[in-house]
């Protein structure tokens, strides 16, 4: 076990150093998801205020697009050099390196949600940390729910020509839950009127979700990833 | 299935579908939606074969990409073609029934927003079988898994979240006079989405025999 999440680790590291060097991904997904927010703002704010409950479906709607930019580029970029095929043949389990995958994108996105959080906060004077450790609660696991699936399905397209297209078209039918659940918590904890009860539900929610998707990502990898 | 079993099963299936009106006529109307629930007979019958659409391209789905049986992969693309095809008739009749019940075509309550998404789900299986390009049988078949894990859900969140969508407690209170027609009419599906599967699935064997003489034929002439 200590040796899968050293693997796991190794992945996730490499992916930084990787990044930490064109720092690529992170500007665009934030600028893009920051741009997301902006449009949004055009849209929901009437007369100088924002329509009531929109925060949290920008929110979201913001995380789900910048994401999905961030898991078509984090395959794409081991297309170069047949680094996919190094990475997949080398003599480790093909699950760690999902995890170590999955981690390196669940950081990144966590990064991002912070830019739009503040500025869903700053544009739409958004309530949003009533209650943090519910919050954040929300944010983690929702976010854990869409990256898991979303890492799967970015490895098993990587090889295909279509994977920019395609990628919107499987992963956001499977995510929907995920998404749904979350702006419905968020939703709950910023109302006027905060309901902790109905928030710790859509939690537990996304936490079964969250099992489900992690299970058969760990479950299926190995022979979607076999050529 | 051999085509003797299929012929009897068309049979048995068309007979059925020209009785299967007459007991629904013959039952009695339910005392608050009157008329219009008689699509129940219809409707809930059709998302139970979708169900098992889906649940026939999954495991098929978990034969394939664990055993890597070929055969297992057209029984799932079968499936998963007519998962879509119910799924729709299911999404057409819903609305249909909704808009004199409840006044609205699309309420957005739980059942029929997963619904949808499930729908969506063997839409895009589809899209990406066709255009996803060699080795999009596999990937496919990651998605089947995910779907059929969807259906749980599906079924009981009527039961969760309490919507204007009947709860699953319906169908096993019927009342015999309504029930006996409900039972009758899912079998005639049943008899329809065997014979629809067995044929589809026939189409597709048919279809790799012909891929297979190609490439032998292109091999030929190549040597």
């Amino acid at each position: 076990m200590g040796e899968f999440f050293r693997v796991a680790w190794l992945v996730t590291c490499k992916d930084f150093r990787v990044e930490s060097r064109s720092r690529e991904m992170l500007y665009t997904t934030t600028f893009f998801a920051t741009s997301c927010v902006l449009v949004f703002s055009f849209a929901f704010v009437r007369g100088g205020q924002p329509i009531a409950g929109a925060e949290a479906g920008i929110v979201w709607v913001a995380l789900a697009y910048s994401g999905q930019l961030a898991l078509g580029r984090v395959f794409e970029r081991e297309l170069h050099h047949d680094a996919l095929r190094g990475l997949l043949l080398s003599p480790v389990d093909r699950a760690a390196i999902f995890v170590g995958k999955l981690l390196g994108i669940v950081f990144l996105m966590v990064i991002v949600e912070m830019v739009v959080v503040f500025f869903v906060s700053l544009f739409f004077s958004a309530t949003l940390f009533q209650y943090v450790p519910e919050f954040l609660a929300l944010m983690i696991t929702g976010t854990v729910g869409f990256a898991s699936v979303g890492a799967l399905f970015a490895a098993m397209l990587a090889r295909t020509q279509s994977r920019a297209v395609l990628l919107p078209v499987l992963l956001y039918p499977v995510t929907v839950p995920v998404l749904i659940a979350g702006v419905s918590g968020t939703v709950a904890l910023a109302q006027a009127d905060p309901n902790l009860d109905l928030a710790h539900f859509w939690i537990a929610l996304i936490v079964v979700f969250d099992v489900v998707f992690l299970t058969l990502s760990l479950w299926t990898f190995e022979p979607l990833m076999t050529e | 299935m051999n085509q003797r079993i299929l012929t009897g099963l068309l049979v048995v299936g068309a007979v059925m579908f020209v009785v299967a009106p007459v007991l629904i006529a013959l039952a009695p109307y339910e005392s608050t939606m009157g008329l219009v629930q008689k699509i129940f007979y219809f409707h809930v019958p059709v998302w139970f074969m979708m169900f098992l659409a889906v649940f026939i391209c999954g495991i098929a789905s978990g034969v394939y990409l664990f055993k890597e049986k070929p055969t297992a992969d057209r029984l799932a693309v079968s499936a998963a073609e007519l998962a879509v095809l119910f799924g729709l008739l299911g999404l057409t009749t819903g609305p249909l029934w909704a808009r004199v019940s409840w006044g609205l075509w699309w309420p957005w309550d739980a059942r029929t927003t997963l619904a949808l998404i499930l729908e969506m789900n063997f839409i895009a299986y589809l899209l990406l079988r066709k255009y996803g390009g060699p080795g999009s049988e596999k990937l496919a078949a990651g998605l089947a898994i995910f779907g059929m894990f969807n259906v749980p859900f599906v079924y009981v969140s009527v039961n969760v979240w309490r919507t204007l969508h009947p709860q699953t407690t319906v169908v096993p209170t019927l009342p015999l006079e309504m029930g006996a027609p409900f039972w009758f009419s899912v079998l005639a599906y049943l008899i329809l989405f065997l014979v629809m599967l067995g044929v589809r699935r026939r189409l597709e064997e048919q279809r790799a025999v012909i891929d297979r003489l190609h490439l032998s034929l292109e091999e030929g002439y190549s040597s």
